[in-house]
């Protein structure tokens, strides 16, 4: 497997770098100022509903950004390199090769009249100069590499003959040909089983040791984040809001939006029963704060006050890893310390 | 006494490539005021045993009773009383509200069909429910694509109360919700059944969501019963392996990346394995399990098992 060279990023560096990332379709931004690192062999995940943005952030990584969409401002840096302006040709050799990436309709993502060995041959080949006949083996290794029983056979066979989750790992086989450093994993257990989305994730985790690569998990489950990522990145209508890990995120939830979720959400290990008493309810919705200035989550935030509606709130960057977006919370923290001091 | 009562019933579909049995031979009673969850992965055959129960899909055999009459044989001329008692709110709530119509039409249209009272009645009732759901009045004149999931999901639900119904299927209610709404939409359920009295049959993948929302539940397995219990002790004391490797695939926190409780993938319902379905998957599988197919045993009263080893 070939590794690029690094030798030219300072040691320590992340290995990618988003920075204030904004990114607009038309009027509307989607993505309204996301920062944050991932670093060498670990599990970042990006979690939050739909319209937080997180997949047109993961999109803008790869440089798939859908027609219409742009980059406002701010940058992505991969191995100490701005890779927002690059020309198409380079943008395809990082796209596949230093950054796979697996979405979450297998289905659709593979080509229906081409065996699944030609498709990952093809992929290698992409990026390696292989024969056709040492990309074949190729594939074949790979297969045996996402755990795909029986490859020589499977290798001839078409998409549909398998189930989803071994199309995933067809995908996945894809994804890591080529010996990414960074494998984009956007929702890859959303459309599969329970007992299935648990052997595709002890997967990828195990091809991040084997491989040692990092993974950017991309994430709506807050129980996937907390088994399986070593630091969070919580998002809500285009910003990071909370980050930290996943210790600090279930045991001391510090952002309003992040503890209301937690809050809300029924938990295996919970007793919490319907004859107890109602879920906790976060109001509204993620609309709730269209055309209106100030911090999104205000108008369904029980805590917001005037400087909640006046201006976004600043990233805080408090002990370790963690940091937040929220002025309510900074003060009872400064508070906290206060007192302990 | 049961509201429902579902004895042995079978839905087997008859396709090209060969028979599927989606729903084999199942059994289940719903009391007045109860919710039963209907747990299980795709092709287990949960959501075609909603649809056989409210006849919206013909079983091949078995019965359903429900207050007492067998539903079962009735023409179906003869189904709109139960068709009325009877309803169903489904995953989708893209999909399954017409975007042509407005919302007041959506709501009024049941009552209509089932001849419940005059113009004036329906009115009262159509905007009493779609405040009860938590919409305001103007929501009625506004079509479906106004609306967010979350709201939709509050018209799904008002369509299927609007006649009053006894009992509620409630198919992946909150699958296709984000997590923020689905607490709001569990909790408006929730409010609905202490209000107007429901019986649930809730239909769900999220056993964290089943173990909340539902009194007794049933695990389903490649068109079979595999387990049945109250909630508190099917959690407590789960007897099947497939319900326990259900459990442990359940993404959870405090299991650190650990390796996957089950082998194997699901076989398709169309090629079901013989003796206990579950056996090639199954960790404690023995010679009798590939042979014969474990019939439900009764422990405790209440908690029904189909497992050799259990």
């Amino acid at each position: 497997m070939t590794r690029p060279d690094h030798a030219s990023r300072p040691s320590g560096a992340p290995l990618l770098a988003v920075d204030d990332l904004r990114i607009a379709f038309g009027a509307r931004e989607a993505v309204q100022g996301v920062g944050f690192e991932v670093r060498e062999g670990e599990t970042l995940a990006l979690v939050g509903e739909s319209g937080s943005g997180k997949s047109v952030t993961a999109l803008t990584i790869m440089s798939l950004l859908p027609p219409g969409g742009r980059i406002v401002q701010g940058s992505v840096c991969f191995e100490g390199r701005e890779i927002t302006a690059l020309p198409p040709r380079e943008s395809r050799r990082i796209r596949g090769g230093s950054i796979g990436m697996v979405f979450q309709e297998p289905m659709t993502c593979l080509n229906p009249v081409m065996t699944i060995g030609d498709q990952i041959a093809e992929a290698v080949r992409q990026h390696q100069p292989l024969s056709r006949k040492a990309a074949c083996a190729r594939a074949i290794e790979l297969l045996d590499l996402v755990r795909i029983p029986d490859p020589h056979r499977r290798a001839g066979d078409y998409p549909h003959k398998l189930s989803g989750g071994m199309r995933q790992r067809v995908m996945i086989a894809i994804a890591v040909a080529c010996g990414p450093r960074l494998l984009i994993a956007d929702e890859p257990t959303t459309a599969l089983d329970a007992t299935i989305q648990s052997q595709v994730l002890d997967l990828i985790d195990r091809l991040r040791r084997e491989l040692s690569m990092a993974v950017l998990l991309i994430t709506h489950d807050l129980g996937i984040v907390g088994q399986w990522a070593d630091r969070v990145v919580v998002m809500y209508a285009g910003r990071d809001v909370e980050q930290g890990t996943p210790a600090d995120l279930f045991s001391n939830p510090l952002h309003p939006y992040t503890r209301g979720l937690l809050a809300a959400s029924p938990r295996l290990d919970d007793s919490h029963h319907y004859s107890d008493g109602p879920l906790v309810e976060i109001p509204g919705s993620i609309r709730s704060a269209e055309g209106e200035q100030g911090c999104a989550f205000a108008p369904r935030c029980a805590h917001a006050d005037f400087r909640c509606r006046e201006a976004v709130p600043a990233v805080q960057f408090l002990s370790g890893d963690r940091q937040v977006a929220c002025p309510i919370v900074i003060q009872e923290e400064h508070r906290v310390a206060a007192v302990r001091r | 006494m049961s509201l429902l009562s579902v004895a042995d019933l079978s839905t087997h579909f008859r396709l090209p490539s060969g028979a599927l049995r989606a729903v084999d031979g199942v059994s289940l009673d719903v009391g007045v005021g109860e919710t039963l969850g209907i747990v299980g992965e795709s092709g287990c055959g949960k959501s075609t045993l909603g649809k056989t129960i409210l006849r919206l899909v013909e079983p091949t055999t078995g019965s359903i009773r429900f207050a007492g009459e067998d539903v079962t044989g009735l023409p179906p001329r003869r189904l709109g009383a139960f068709r009325r008692r009877a309803q169903m709110v489904f995953q989708d709530p893209f999909a399954s509200l017409n975007p042509r119509h407005s919302i007041r039409k959506i709501l009024t249209d049941p009552l209509i069909v089932h001849g419940i009272g005059n113009r004036r009645e329906r009115a009262r009732r159509v905007e009493d429910i779609v405040q009860r759901v938590g919409l305001d009045l103007a929501a009625l004149d506004r079509y479906p694509h106004e609306f967010s999931g979350g709201q939709r999901q509050r018209i799904g639900i008002a369509r299927a109360l609007v006649l009053e119904p006894d009992l509620v299927i409630c198919d992946e209610p909150v699958s296709a919700l984000d997590l923020s709404i689905q607490a709001q939409t569990l909790n408006l359920l929730g409010r609905m059944k202490a209000d107007l009295n429901l019986s649930y049959i809730f239909i769900s993948h999220d056993l964290s969501v089943v173990r909340y929302f539902t009194d007794r539940v049933l695990v389903m397995y490649l068109g079979r019963v595999v387990e049945s219990a109250p909630t508190r002790t099917l959690w407590s004391m789960p007897r099947h392996p497939y319900t326990r490797a259900l459990m442990a695939s359940v993404p959870d926190p405090a299991r650190r990346r650990h390796v996957a409780p089950i082998k194997g993938d699901l076989p398709s319902p169309q090629n079901i394995p013989g003796g206990c379905r579950f056996h090639p998957r199954c960790p404690l599988a023995t010679d009798i399990c590939a042979r014969v197919e474990p019939p439900l045993r009764t422990f405790d009263g209440d908690h029904s098992v189909a497992c050799h080893h259990a």
